[in-house]
């Protein structure tokens, strides 16, 4: 074995650009794999995490139509549910915030208290909405860190006082910084009561309620209830639509794992391409070299020691070519992360998969250009110009 | 130890049947040297390629001391040629992007002869044809007769009976086709079998035996002294 391994060796670099050529497609094939699903397996887990940094345990129920969700339908389902931990309704808009002479568009959020407890979202100086802000539907506002940054060129602006719609609303407290999550940047906020921004807004309705959901319920059930629910207080069951984050996940999850079947897909069939560029270069090789094969026999070779010969050289292109694929693809993936700040894990699966189809692929288009060589007939051979 | 009966080789060429050989008869003791002759055409390489077992007759039997070989298998051929046999070309026929030495153990390394083995075999019969000095030299680096001395060493290094060389002296000056019958006489003297094909009756006059052949068939089988020696009917 090591013998042909050396035989194998000497006779690809004696054609050193060739046999990279050939081993291209392999590199080629094996590097997409390893690369896309190290960027599509970091993506995903990427989107998990944004989606925990949601919070912990949430459902969400967003409004779908008549008859309009209701702040006060938070306040009953926690009732009524003791799986619920606490229940926030919401009512949102994009609105243009003005501050002397900035201005910036943004989206304001009517919450009410329960806010930092289910996001996990905590103000980083001064306070959040209270419950008598609630009551008194006071004009004050916490703002993101994102809106700190670009309405007010990062100074503190605690105290002062900005201009929703026309009104005046006097800044309270500041987020911490949350970051970006399924796109959307977090901290591009400002938070207002729930009563004020209805006032603000013009509604009674709220978009959308967030519950939370005790440590040792079922989301699943919960789901199920709470449309339960909803159905036999509206006499209609398409008025809410009720996920949670366990369904997010799982969302998340499946699409990753089509991604990742889809991309080995692609890479088989760029494998396939790969292996039967090998199988042409192999079979001009023993074209080119049937007088040596001739010789061989005319020495007593005999067919399985031909056969295993070439079949040695066609595994050991696919095997390098695994093998530098698996590098560049790994490199590409890291080099993509660099450049689109986009997180990358190595499948050590996908690279190990990658590499095993690249050499089967070797071996399995290796085995009829080897299987001629070793039937060649000796006399022709060495006649063979 | 060689016993040719009735030996005759059909080609085909295209749709065309070429007849080769055709009721060859003849017997080859042991320690034997002879010429193999005639015109181009008259189906020596023929004779030569069946004697050497790379190829099969179509009808009559090959005996090797006593053992017909007609039936063997392509891989049992192979075989019988590592172990037995030792070819020399006309165009050397060496591996031309290996050394000398890489070359000449090639018979070994079918037989499987462990490396280390095969290099000091290889390296003692470079040395006996007089290129002890050359071993890592690649054959274009090397010139023709030198060429033909590696392909004798590799055709000598499996120790084997009987060696066949088909115009070994054709690809080369006077000078170095004297050397390499030599060589041949040497090897004759330490016993094996010398079968060489050649049109060149100065190359035939050194063999003791030679035999004559045209359009497939044996016109003449003498030694020295003009005295014939008729094969042996089978």
């Amino acid at each position: 074995m090591l013998e042909n391994l050396r035989a194998a060796w000497r006779s690809l670099s004696a054609n050193k650009l060739r046999s990279f050529l050939t081993m291209l497609g392999v590199i080629i094939g094996v590097g997409a794999v390893v690369c896309l699903i190290s960027l599509g397996q970091g993506a995903g887990a990427m989107i998990t995490s944004q989606i925990r940094a949601l919070g912990s345990n949430l459902i969400m129920i967003a409004s779908a139509g008549r008859p309009p969700l209701l702040a006060e339908d938070a306040e009953d389902l926690v009732e009524r549910m003791p799986e619920l931990v606490r229940a926030m309704p919401m009512v949102s808009r994009t609105v243009t915030v003005k501050w002397g002479r900035e201005t910036w568009e943004t989206t304001v959020q009517g919450v009410t208290p329960d806010l930092p407890a289910i996001r996990d979202f905590y103000p980083l100086v001064g306070r959040f909405v209270q419950q008598t802000d609630i009551q008194a539907r006071r004009r004050v506002a916490v703002v993101g860190q994102t809106v700190v940054d670009e309405l007010f060129g990062g100074k503190l602006p605690l105290g002062e006082t900005i201009l929703l719609q026309g009104q005046a609303f006097t800044v309270v407290g500041i987020m911490e910084r949350k970051g970006e999550a399924m796109g959307t940047d977090q901290d591009d906020v400002i938070f207002i009561p729930l009563t004020t921004a209805q006032r603000l807004l013009g509604t009674k309705r709220v978009n959308l309620i967030y519950a939370q959901v005790s440590d040792d319920a079922d989301p699943s059930a919960v789901v199920q209830r709470i449309t339960a629910i909803f159905a036999a207080k509206h006499r209609r069951s398409d008025t809410v639509r009720v996920f949670s984050q366990e369904q997010l996940l799982q969302t998340v999850a499946e699409a990753t794992r089509t991604l990742t079947i889809m991309l080995a897909g692609i890479a088989a069939v760029s494998l396939l391409v790969g292996g039967i560029g090998i199988m042409n270069i192999m079979l001009v090789s023993i074209t080119e070299r049937t007088r040596e094969i001739g010789i061989r026999k005319a020495v007593g070779a005999r067919r399985n020691q031909l056969l295993q010969q070439f079949l040695v050289e066609s595994s050991l292109l696919s095997v390098m070519g695994g093998v530098i694929g698996i590098t560049a693809g790994w490199a590409g993936s890291r080099v993509v992360a660099q450049i689109g700040g986009w997180p990358t894990a190595l499948s050590v699966q996908a690279a190990a998969l990658a590499f095993g189809f690249a050499v089967l692929v070797g071996i399995f288009f290796g085995v009829y250009p080897a299987w001629k060589a070793a039937n060649l007939d000796p006399i022709r051979a060495l006649r063979y110009e | 130890m060689i016993r040719l009966q009735g030996v005759g080789k059909v080609y085909r060429m295209g749709k065309v049947l070429v007849r080769a050989l055709e009721d060859i008869n003849l017997e080859i003791e042991e320690g034997e040297m002879l010429a193999i002759m005639g015109p181009s055409g008259s189906g020596k390489s023929t004779l030569m390629n069946i004697l050497g077992c790379l190829d099969r007759p179509s009808s009559g039997t090959y005996l090797w001391r006593g053992r017909d070989v007609t039936q063997l298998s392509d891989d049992q051929l192979s075989e019988f040629r590592n172990r037995w046999v030792g070819f020399v070309f006309q165009t050397f026929n060496l591996l031309p992007r290996f050394s000398a030495l890489d070359n000449v153990e090639l018979p070994l390394f079918y037989r499987g002869v462990p490396r280390r083995e095969r290099r000091r075999r290889a390296r003692e019969v470079l040395e006996l044809v007089g290129l002890g000095d050359r071993i890592h030299h690649l054959p274009s680096e090397l010139s023709g007769g030198e060429r033909q001395r590696v392909a004798i060493a590799r055709a000598v290094v499996g120790d084997p009976r009987l060696i066949l060389a088909d115009e070994p002296t054709g690809n080369l000056d006077s000078r170095s086709g004297g050397e390499i019958m030599n060589l041949f006489e040497e090897l004759n003297r330490r016993g094996v079998t010398v079968v060489v094909v050649t049109h060149d009756p100065a190359i035939a006059e050194r063999a003791p035996r030679r035999v004559l052949l045209r359009d497939g068939r044996v016109e003449r089988d003498y030694r020295n002294g003009r005295e014939e020696v008729m094969a042996k009917d089978a």
